[in-house]
């Protein structure tokens, strides 16, 4: 610990210690805290004790009863249990309510049972708990008698502690302790309600993943099915879900966990009774049979039931260790009926249909999960009966009036999941027919759309948009389609939408319809002989003008993926369009803008000097590419463009990663000039050393000057003379390090308490 | 439809009337019940009371429909017949099969010979007119009339109105059955209720039309007519429009009243209008004695829109809330149609077309002018003229802005800026929204297309509406986009067709949903919740949702048309006032903690259903004379009254006082409501009940008295 931070120590302690003085906040302690464990990691508890006796005084004082805050308490405890990983023997406190207070005293708990017993059984791996050291075995009836108490609170911290014990220490006495205390935590499923249900999973799930028990001698299995089948269906959800993520289970097991998180799902197919064939298929899994009006009981229960099921089945879906088969056309087939039950479509016949459909009708928070798992879903196949479902109630979705901005959102992403999952025709690089008949019924409701009144309704669209013509852009289907609809001509008019974040996917969408060669240049009626304004013109006027940062920023984006590609705006003048873009963007308040602006400066550097893109290797060869010699030919347009007069200023940008990105840049820049020989000597050139002054001036804040023209050779002298790798290095450390520094957390955290000496005044 | 649409047009309170003499004292009299329809006679009651009678009649509150009936107009040569449909009115009690679709139609002249397909009708196949395959009659625009068999309207004594939608019919009640109540509103309902009757009128009167199709009426000819003009109810009693001269005598009748304001109804009750939130100046009303409470919640609204918004906990404390005027169009999202409204309307303008919003001049065309200021910025829609012709729409726009007392907080806080409250004042400023009162004059030379029109009828069967579907029809660029729920729009439509321009239905009902319903219920918590029948099952065409129903804990009581419904509480109590000096002479006693009696002589004044208790006037000296005395004069009988008991004989003590006085061979018995004692030697039995104490013994009164005085000593007296 440095020497000042060491002065402001006893203050800060003080200040701690005493109940009347506000405390900073939970953040402040969080980072103390953080500071002392790096302290301790790097060197001795003890020593930091020594040095620092105030802190023992802080945890003696906390000891005795008093009005403390509880997070001082708490961090108190969480000192000392940090301390006590080397320094053992500190007492800790339990039974306060407080939800800080308990933790942190289960969390010291738990270091002291792993210390305890990190001497004494590390080579006894057989040893009884009867065995361990009175510490231990202290801590362990502590537990056994929380979890036979009465009392929720108790049997919670109880379970929370060994969830952290089984969940942090994996030595072999833990198998012990699984042993000695298991038939307790079974005890609780026999109670009914099971008590701290939540705790009881997590529990369960933390000794499953524990790789030292073995789960099949300490009887784990049978617990958890147990479990699965005492828990209410809300509760088992987390645990079904945790079960199927293991690595190794018994498979009956698995099928078990499995049938829980499908039941809801069962109870809709079954309510709505649409499909007998998909019903067998889910109720195939071993699942009882539950009724509608037992597992969903109530509006409030069916939605947040319904939401959690939709939401670890989509947690499930990708991972490899799902079960197997999958039973995607249930699945499908239960989500559409969801869907269709939540927009009134779906005509349940039965009673319990009518209950579902009246407590789902409206209810954007299952639409929501739905939609998200109906998304993920387009990752499997399904019957072309079931797709066609999809596609429709997907359909309905997007057309609806009623549907929410969030949910349309939703419904967007979903669409266009499945339409990317639809097989390409044989042959033909097109989507397939099934596609295009959906591509044909949505198009007409794009510009519906795109001309809501609501702003997020018209931005979901736009984003919609343009993923749509980033995958199918080139496909002469979906070109014959867009270019039919009215939806390009809308994207262009929304440039001047009044909402920024409108305005900046309108400029994505542009970029893609023009990269793409979909945008409309009508000489139509309505503008007899006025040609339309060049987008070029359009977009950077945008970057020049627009009040938000949002819609430059989408330009910058945009101009670069053009210029990458050689985009035939860009191509025809490319060392106008980046002088241009460049002088703008040198100009712009926004970091980012400025920030991309490298970006677009590296493409051009390295178009330039010949090298292949790193960012997409497929693109088109720019005409511009040329030889790589001689170097100062090349380097020629870059002067001319004046990249290195944007780069110089970025580099002594008050934003750090403008900076960081212009040294790259430059580090790049002189890497390829590393084996330039030009005039040597140039540093004599009295160009250079106007140059070099002309830097330092805007190092030091002053950027009225310009560099002006700059010959190659001066770039590359000027290069070859900066200490680029140095200013890397101070660009590295974070911009807020004095900030972050402890010595400013301990002034910030003793000035809120008025308790620095120069903050003290006079006065009433 | 989906929905039994139809539940709007009116509704009128019918309430208490004097009746016969002079109003001066009545007897105390309970209002026994409200009910939705009652049939006169059964209800009448009178009571005969002192210096005369009053008869108050039972409040009936019920939404009369009218029927607007054929219809056509003839304007600037686009058209020569045009049709009408009827303007469905919501009728509380209407059932299912008098809310289905009935429409007439004057049908366009479309050259067919009707006769020929028809050759029955030949005697009214002047009348009828075939279009695209449904038939039309061909007349001036009749209206179906308020129920009047159910109830003398010249027996009703007052009318409440809850909205400026409610009260078209007003004048046919007012000018032509005899009424002479009093007719209670607020003032923009009054306002803007003459405005929409006045663009009626206009309407109508603009193109007379001689003709009036009587013909088809007859029932042997009607029955045989296709639907659905053979379904057509009371077509006999349908009516030509009223004039502007009864529109001014029936308003005239109208009485203004304030939110929150109590009314007196002859003693009896008292009403006061609350805040409905669905228009300006739209009300609930609650009808209250002292000690019951009925609160008429129609028509209202829980969304934010101009209005001020429902005054829902004035609800609260209820006996009864008879709940009618939900939305129409339950499945339509208000805000999901104003985002299709704004839409497709933009859609529309950009390629070139004209949007044609048939519309009332008053309502909703506030909120969709608001919505449009905020929106033709973001759509580029800012050079697109919007043009709102109707005969009053130069008074709608003014008026909204000068009822700042009746609109909701946003706009209220405008007028102290000053701003006006609503911002299509800035559209009109900057030339945006331009409002003309007919076609002719200004408007053509000012009209520039594409544009946008606000116009009416909604029924598409008179006003300027009908030259722009004439116009505008035949191109598939041009849209017309419905947001009055009163009408179907084919049905609308049916006589133009066929049509090249897209129609578009966005319904904008703003009035409660059954989710706000059972969110108000469980706000307001009513003991009883009344409301029509269709209100209890869901819509016959979904009868899986659910949702589209009222579902309250009790479940609600509800009626069908005609049906007398008995209201669930009784009157059991009557305030009594006690004058301030026989209050004085009054000396309580507590009998316990906290409770006082004290007797009273009184005399019980009663008048205008008020109650008074009186000091009894003081014996006057027999003046000897001879005249005989009034009935009235007659002085109480104020005899010298026995101490009044109270208290309870505790039976033991009784027992140990009997063997005090020489009583033996005492046996207590208890019994289901006390105890006997049994005084066996003296052959005496004494039964003590919660209320009374019996002493029986045979020819022995002076045991007798013994024992009662015995009794007595228990006894506390006063």
């Amino acid at each position: 610990m440095d020497p000042e931070c060491s002065q402001l120590l006893p203050a800060l302690c003080s200040v701690l210690a005493d109940p009347r003085q506000p405390v900073a906040d939970d953040t402040c302690l969080e980072k103390l805290l953080d500071w002392f464990k790096t302290i301790t990691e790097a060197g001795s508890s003890l020593l930091l004790l020594q040095e620092n006796p105030c802190l023992l005084g802080l945890l003696c004082h906390v000891l005795k009863p008093q009005d403390l805050s509880p997070r001082v308490l708490a961090f108190s405890l969480r000192l000392a249990g940090m301390l006590a990983a080397q320094e053992d023997c500190f007492q800790y406190l339990q039974g306060d309510s407080s939800l800080f207070v308990a933790s942190a005293a289960g969390q010291l708990l738990v270091h002291i049972l792993g210390l305890s017993l990190q001497g004494a059984a590390e080579g006894h791996p057989g040893l009884q708990t009867g065995d361990w050291p009175v510490c231990a075995q202290k801590i362990v009836s502590h537990i056994e008698e929380s979890l036979r108490s009465a009392a929720t609170p108790q049997i919670t911290q109880a379970l929370n502690v060994l969830t952290t014990t089984f969940g942090h220490c994996h030595n072999p006495w833990t198998q012990v302790l699984w042993v000695r205390l298991s038939p307790l935590v079974a005890c609780l499923l026999e109670k009914d309600p099971v008590p701290a249900a939540h705790s009881l999973v997590d529990l369960l799930l933390s000794v499953a993943r524990s790789s030292v028990l073995s789960s099949s001698s300490c009887g784990l299995w049978e617990t958890l099915a147990q479990t699965l089948s005492h828990l209410s269906p809300t509760q088992a959800g987390p645990l079904a879900l945790g079960i199927l993520k293991l690595q190794e289970c018994p498979q009956a097991l698995r099928a078990q966990a499995f049938a829980v998180l499908l039941q809801p799902l069962t109870c809709v197919l079954e309510a709505t009774a649409q499909a007998p064939g998909l019903l067998d298929s889910l109720d195939g899994t071993g699942g009882a049979s539950v009724t509608v009006d037992t597992l969903l009981p109530s509006k409030a229960a069916c939605v947040g039931l319904l939401c959690r099921t939709l939401a670890h089945l989509e947690l499930l879906q990708p991972l490899p260790q799902r079960p197997s088969p999958w039973p995607q056309a249930p699945l499908l087939g239960a989500t559409v009926t969801i869907l269709r039950l939540c927009s009134g479509l779906a005509t349940p016949t039965s009673d319990a249909g009518g209950h579902l459909c009246a407590f789902l009708v409206g209810c954007v928070r299952v639409q929501r999960a739905a939609l998200d798992f109906l998304g993920t879903l387009s990752q499997g196949t399904g019957p072309r009966e079931l797709v066609t479902r999809v596609f429709a109630v997907l359909l309905e979705y997007l057309t609806s009036p009623d549907s929410s901005p969030t949910v349309l959102k939703k419904a967007f992403q979903a669409t266009f999941r499945w339409l990317q999952s639809s097989p390409e025709t044989p042959g033909c690089s097109d989507l397939d027919p099934h596609a295009q008949l959906f591509l044909r019924e949505l198009l007409p409701v794009l510009p519906k759309r795109l001309c809501s009144p609501c702003w997020e309704v018209r931005d979901s669209g736009l984003e919609f948009l343009t993923q749509m013509i980033g995958h199918w852009g080139g496909q002469a289907g979906f070109r014959r389609a867009l270019l039919a609809s009215e939806v390009p001509e809308l994207t262009e008019q929304l440039l001047r939408d009044p909402e920024s974040y409108v305005r900046a996917s309108a400029v994505a969408a542009m970029g893609q319809l023009s990269s793409q060669g979909l945008r409309v240049t009508p000489a139509s009626p309505e503008h007899p002989g006025g040609r339309q304004k060049s987008l070029l013109a359009e977009l950077l006027r945008i970057l020049s003008t627009d009040s938000e940062g949002f819609p430059r920023r989408a330009v910058m984006h945009v101009f670069t993926q053009w210029l990458r590609d050689g985009h035939a705006d860009v191509a025809g003048d490319t060392e106008r369009f980046v002088a241009r873009v460049l002088q703008v963007a040198s100009q712009d308040l926004d970091w980012e803008v400025r920030a991309q602006g490298l970006e677009l400066a590296l493409v051009f550097l390295e178009q330039t000097l010949g090298r292949p893109s790193s960012h997409c290797p497929y693109a088109v060869t720019p005409p511009v590419a040329a030889p790589p010699s001689p170097l100062a030919q090349a380097l020629r347009p870059l002067c001319r463009v004046q990249l290195f007069e944007f780069a110089f200023r970025a580099l002594f940008d008050c934003d750090r990663p403008v900076a960081q990105k212009s040294c790259d840049l430059l580090l790049f820049l002189r890497a390829q000039t590393a084996s330039y020989s030009g005039p040597q000597g140039s540093g004599s050139v009295p160009e250079v050393a106007s140059v070099e002054a002309a830097l330092q001036r805007w190092q030091a804040g002053d950027q009225g000057q310009p560099l002006g023209y700059l010959e190659p050779e001066v770039v590359v002298a000027v290069l070859r003379s900066m200490d680029l790798e140095g200013l890397r290095g101070v660009l590295a450390e974070s911009s807020d390090r004095v900030e972050k520094s402890p010595q400013s957390l301990l002034q910030d955290m003793l000035a809120t308490v008025g308790a620095l000496g120069e903050d003290e005044a006079d006065c009433y | 439809m989906p929905y039994p649409f139809g539940l709007r047009r009116f509704h009128f309170g019918k309430g208490s009337r004097q009746w016969g003499g002079p109003r001066k004292t009545a007897v105390l009299r309970r209002f026994e019940s409200y009910s939705p329809h009652s049939s006169p006679p059964a209800t009448r009651r009178s009571y005969p009371s002192i210096g005369g009678s009053l008869w108050l009649k039972t409040f009936t509150l019920s939404h009369f429909f009218y029927k607007l009936k054929l219809g056509f107009t003839s304007q600037g040569g686009f058209v020569s017949q045009l049709p009408l449909l009827p303007v469905r009115a919501p009728n509380l009690t209407m059932q299912c099969a008098q809310i289905q679709i009935n429409y007439y139609y004057v049908g366009l002249w479309t050259g067919h010979d009707f006769h020929s397909q028809f050759p029955s009708f030949a005697t009214c196949s002047k009348e009828l007119k075939e279009c695209s395959g449904h038939v039309f009659v061909d007349s001036v625009p009749e209206f179906c009339l308020p129920e009047t068999e159910l109830i003398d309207l010249s027996t009703v004594d007052v009318i409440l109105i809850s909205n400026y939608h409610c009260m078209m019919a007003l004048p046919y009640i007012t000018e032509h059955t005899g009424f002479t109540g009093t007719v209670y509103a607020t003032e923009p309902t009054v306002q803007i209720g003459r405005l929409l009757m006045e663009e009626l009128v206009n309407f109508i009167e603009r193109v007379p039309k001689a003709q009036s199709a009587s013909l088809w009426k007859n029932k042997d000819i009607q029955r045989l007519l296709p639907s659905p003009l053979k379904d057509a109810v009371e077509v006999s009693t349908w009516r030509r429009c009223y004039t502007m001269q009864e529109v001014n005598s029936a308003l005239s009748k109208i009485q203004l009243v304030g939110y929150s304001q109590k009314i007196e109804l002859f003693g009896a009750v008292q009403v006061t209008p609350l805040s409905s939130g669905y228009a300006l100046g739209s009300s609930n009303w609650i009808i209250q004695s002292h000690y019951e409470k009925v609160s008429y919640v129609s028509g209202s609204s829980l969304l934010t829109t101009h209005p001020q918004p429902m005054d829902q906990a004035s609800l609260k404390n209820s006996d009864v809330l008879v709940l009618t005027g939900l939305t129409q169009i339950p499945t339509a999202n208000p805000d999901g149609m104003v985002g299709e409204f704004c839409s497709n309307l933009a859609l529309t303008v950009r390629n070139g077309g004209n949007v044609l919003v048939p519309c009332y001049p008053s309502g909703v065309i506030y909120d969709l002018l608001e919505c449009l200021y905020q929106y033709i910025d973001s759509a580029g829609l800012s050079n697109i003229p919007f043009y709102f012709i109707s005969p009053v729409a130069n008074s709608s726009l003014e008026f909204s802005q000068i009822f700042a007392e009746w609109l909701c907080h946003n706009k209220q806080t405008k007028v102290y800026l000053p701003e006006p409250p609503f911002p299509h004042a800035e559209l009109i400023q900057t030339n945006k929204l331009k409002h003309y009162p007919s076609l002719h004059g200004d408007f053509s030379s000012d009209f520039r297309q594409p544009c946008v029109v606000f116009t009416g009828h909604p029924s598409l069967r008179f006003g300027d509406v009908v030259h722009f579907m004439e116009l505008w029809g035949k191109s598939s660029l041009n849209t017309v986009i419905f947001t009055e729920p009163d009408f179907s729009y084919l049905e609308a439509l049916a006589p133009y067709q066929p049509l090249a321009m897209k129609c578009i239905y966005c319904p904008i009902d703003t009035r409660l949903n059954f989710i706000q319903v059972s969110k108000l219920l469980k706000e307001v918590q009513p003991l009883h919740v009344v409301c029509p029948e269709q209100y209890t099952q869901p819509p016959p065409a979904q009868s899986h949702r659910m949702d589209l129903m009222i579902d309250c804990q009790p479940p609600a009581m509800s009626y069908r048309r005609a049906e007398v419904l008995a209201l669930p509480f009784k009157r059991r109590y009557e305030k009594i006032e006690i004058m301030p000096e026989l209050a004085d002479s009054l000396v309580p006693m507590e009998i316990k903690p906290g409770i006082s009696l004290a007797t009273v002589s009184a005399v019980l004044h009663t008048k205008d259903n008020k109650h008074v208790l009186q000091p009894p006037p003081r014996p006057t000296q027999p003046t000897g004379g001879k005249k005989r005395k009034r009935a009235s004069d007659d002085i109480p009988d104020c005899k010298v009254l026995k101490p009044l008991l109270s208290g309870s004989i505790p039976v033991e003590q009784f027992v140990q006082a009997l063997e005090k006085h020489g009583f033996s061979d005492i046996k207590v018995e208890d019994t289901a409501k006390g105890h006997i004692v049994l005084l066996q030697e003296a052959e005496t039995l004494i039964q003590i009940e919660e209320d009374s104490t019996h002493i029986i013994c045979d020819n022995d009164e002076m045991l007798r008295v013994r024992l009662r005085d015995l009794v007595l000593k228990f006894l506390q007296k006063f």
